[in-house]
């Protein structure tokens, strides 16, 4: 894969404020990347160096191989859609569209065709010659992006773009996206505090957090494999458990957890030695009436239950006092049903419990 | 064929329009008998003045008789070469502020939030000075005998003073002085009310700095251009203190003339006529600027 963006040992100050940390990430052509985190993680910062609205403090950003780091936002072959839209109040659909091909100073004959193509790519027939004033939420989010669009770019930058839209079309919108951008082939470099968006479009997700990067990888390893306590406990819910590691064995490591409970962890990397932290997310963690075969059986007393629809959302207390929380699927069948105050069989596969490093 | 070409129109407001309840008119009662007292009234007592005419056997004394020699003789050439000429050094003056006041305005404007009334009140304070002394001032500073001159012959540039007072470039000078904040106000209400996303959006989409200005930066500070053009300009074309001042009646506005027939020339339905021509003037150019209604939000 070719790389299309790199942020090459970025940092950025804002006066003593530290934006951005020694940031190293590389965005491959044509892919749907995602920047994920909180506010004030660094997400936008790295946006709007990408853009050229801010310039690194120290470090270097390489557009298509090109060393862009002192470019102005105007020498950049890159578009964005803004939080707010920001389309041009005093231009109509079509005007604010053409905006960018006028200062590329295209034909005009080009422009026209390229204008209208798009508008009918994103399906803004007939309203060509409204205000921005005189449009709803969602078709100014689509003159936003056929702004953009219309100048094929080498990188779409989406700055929040379905922040401001109502739930229903936000959903909508995801969809929408993700295919538009399958079909124009445009690297798209997305920008969310909203995990559910990020699992939901991208290809791969850059989880952010305090200015640094936290873990770089696609929707399902970010979920199922988080390798830090801020992305396991950001992305989904989970149990963060203190754990000692005892023993390995057999590619499997012992550890018991707080609360004296012992576990084997499947080993990936070198095992680690001492104290660790370990993930268990909510859903793997499997309840029985009766004693289940297999290894990471423990008993554990249901200490709260709230009824979700789809899942049963529970509270287990095991003997040696540590809570977990428990998913456990409604799948019909009433004799999984638990109540208050009943003891559990649970049972963990060894390959779900994540050990977590920073 | 709008295609491709900037918008014409100014941005409206979605907000329907309200007329005043019972309480508002309660609240506006105040205003409206002041306005009335001391605007419309006297307003129509100089459009009846303007039709009056003088009593040849004791001038100064109105003879109430009905007549339009007043106005026959304010459209004779004199008296439209000085009111071309008023115009002209409005128009001009109202320029310069325009050049001078959008960089000070759009600075102040786009700088950050907690300076600006710091330099909103740079702009101010010299204006607290009553203008008299501001423009004795520049008297001072541009006299025969006065400073500018001193330098200019102490350092040899001139042998002779200049004359630079009572020229038509002193009477600009002296509007465009006093009326300079009322051209920096209403801009700077305009630039404040920009959004950063809009100017960021036109050099993303590869507007360079002058392009951006030009598509982006002036058509959405127009209101404020608008008001501080009018704000400048209709004063200066009958100011009369500042060109009396600084041109000595060497540079005639309709302005001195008006005021000179209520005092030395003691003919008040002229100056009535004058006034009320002016007057006219104004009304016919608010209703050529008048921003057009857009057709509302379709949602």
């Amino acid at each position: 894969m070719n790389t299309m963006v790199l942020l090459e040992n970025v940092s950025k100050r804002f006066g003593s404020t530290v934006a951005l940390q020694e940031v190293n990430i590389e965005i491959f052509a044509g892919e749907f990347l995602t920047f994920l985190g909180p506010s004030g993680c660094g997400k936008t910062t790295c946006l709007r160096l990408i853009s050229g609205f801010e310039r690194p403090s120290t470090g270097r950003v390489i557009l298509d191989g090109r060393d862009v780091t002192g470019d102005p936002p105007y020498l950049r072959d890159v578009n964005q859609v803004f939080q707010t839209y920001a389309l041009f109040p005093h231009l109509s659909v079509r005007d604010n569209i053409a905006f960018g091909l006028r200062m590329k100073k295209l034909p005009l004959a080009e422009t026209r065709e390229r204008v209208d193509k798009i508008i009918e790519v994103v399906s803004l027939d007939g309203l060509a010659d409204r205000k921005p004033s005189q449009l709803s939420g969602g078709q100014k989010q689509r003159v936003a992006l056929a702004r953009a669009v219309v100048c094929q770019p080498k990188v779409l930058l989406l700055d929040e773009p379905l922040s401001a839209l109502d739930a229903k079309l936000r959903h909508q919108m995801r969809l929408e996206l993700k295919s538009l951008q399958k079909r124009l082939g445009i690297t798209f470099v997305f920008v969310t505090h909203d995990q559910e968006e990020a699992l939901a479009m991208s290809d791969r997700i850059v989880v952010m957090n305090l200015g640094r990067v936290e873990q770089i990888g696609g929707a399902t390893e970010i979920y199922h494999r988080p390798a830090t306590r801020f992305v396991a406990s950001f992305i989904g819910d989970t149990n963060i458990v203190e754990a000692e590691v005892l023993g390995t064995d057999d590619g499997k490591i012992l550890c018991r957890l707080e609360g004296g409970l012992q576990v084997l962890v499947r080993a990936r990397n070198a095992p680690p030695d001492g104290k660790i932290l370990v993930s268990l997310r909510p859903e793997k963690i499997r309840i029985h009436k009766t004693r289940p075969p297999g290894e990471n059986v423990f008993r554990a007393t249901v200490i709260s239950e709230v009824f979700k629809g789809a899942v049963d959302d529970l509270t287990l207390r095991t003997e040696g006092g540590l809570e977990l929380g428990v998913l456990d699927t409604n799948e019909g069948s009433d004799e999984v049903e638990f109540d208050v105050g009943e003891d559990a069989w649970c049972r963990i596969h060894p390959d779900d419990v994540i050990i977590l490093g920073g | 064929m709008g295609y491709l070409l900037p918008g014409s129109s100014t941005p409206t407001s979605a907000t329907p329009r309200r007329t005043p309840g019972p309480a508002g008119w309660l609240l506006l009662s105040p205003l409206l008998l002041w306005l009335g007292l001391f605007v419309v009234v006297p307003t129509l007592l100089l459009v009846i003045l303007s039709f009056c005419s003088r009593d040849p056997d004791a001038p100064g004394r109105v003879l109430y008789a009905f007549t339009l020699e007043n106005y026959v003789r304010a459209f004779q050439p004199t008296y439209l070469k000085i009111l071309g000429s008023s115009l002209l050094y409005a128009f001009l003056t109202a320029i310069l502020c325009l050049v001078m006041g959008y960089p000070v305005a759009y600075f102040i404007g786009r700088a950050p939030e907690g300076r600006r009334n710091t330099l909103l009140a740079l702009v101010m304070i010299p204006f607290w000075t009553s203008f008299l002394i501001r423009t004795y001032a520049w008297v001072t500073i541009l006299s025969n005998q006065g400073f500018l001159n001193g330098i200019l012959q102490a350092s040899g540039l001139t042998s002779a003073p200049v004359d630079f007072m009572y020229t038509p470039g002193a009477v600009v000078l002296g509007l465009v002085y006093n009326y300079l904040p009322f051209m920096i106000l209403p801009i700077y209400g305009s630039v404040e009310k920009l959004d950063q996303s809009l100017i960021e959006a036109a050099y993303d989409l590869g507007a360079r700095p002058w392009s951006a200005l030009v598509e982006v930066i002036l058509p959405l500070t127009r209101p404020g251009i608008v008001a501080g053009f009018f704000l400048v300009f209709v004063p200066s074309i009958a100011m009369f203190a500042i060109t009396t001042l600084m041109g000595g009646g060497a540079v005639p506005t309709v302005g001195e003339v008006i005021q000179k027939q209520f005092t030395a020339a003691r003919h008040a339905p002229f100056g009535a006529a004058l006034g009320t021509l002016l007057l006219l003037l104004f009304f016919a150019g608010l209703w050529a600027t008048k921003p057009r209604r857009e057709p509302e939000p379709i949602d």
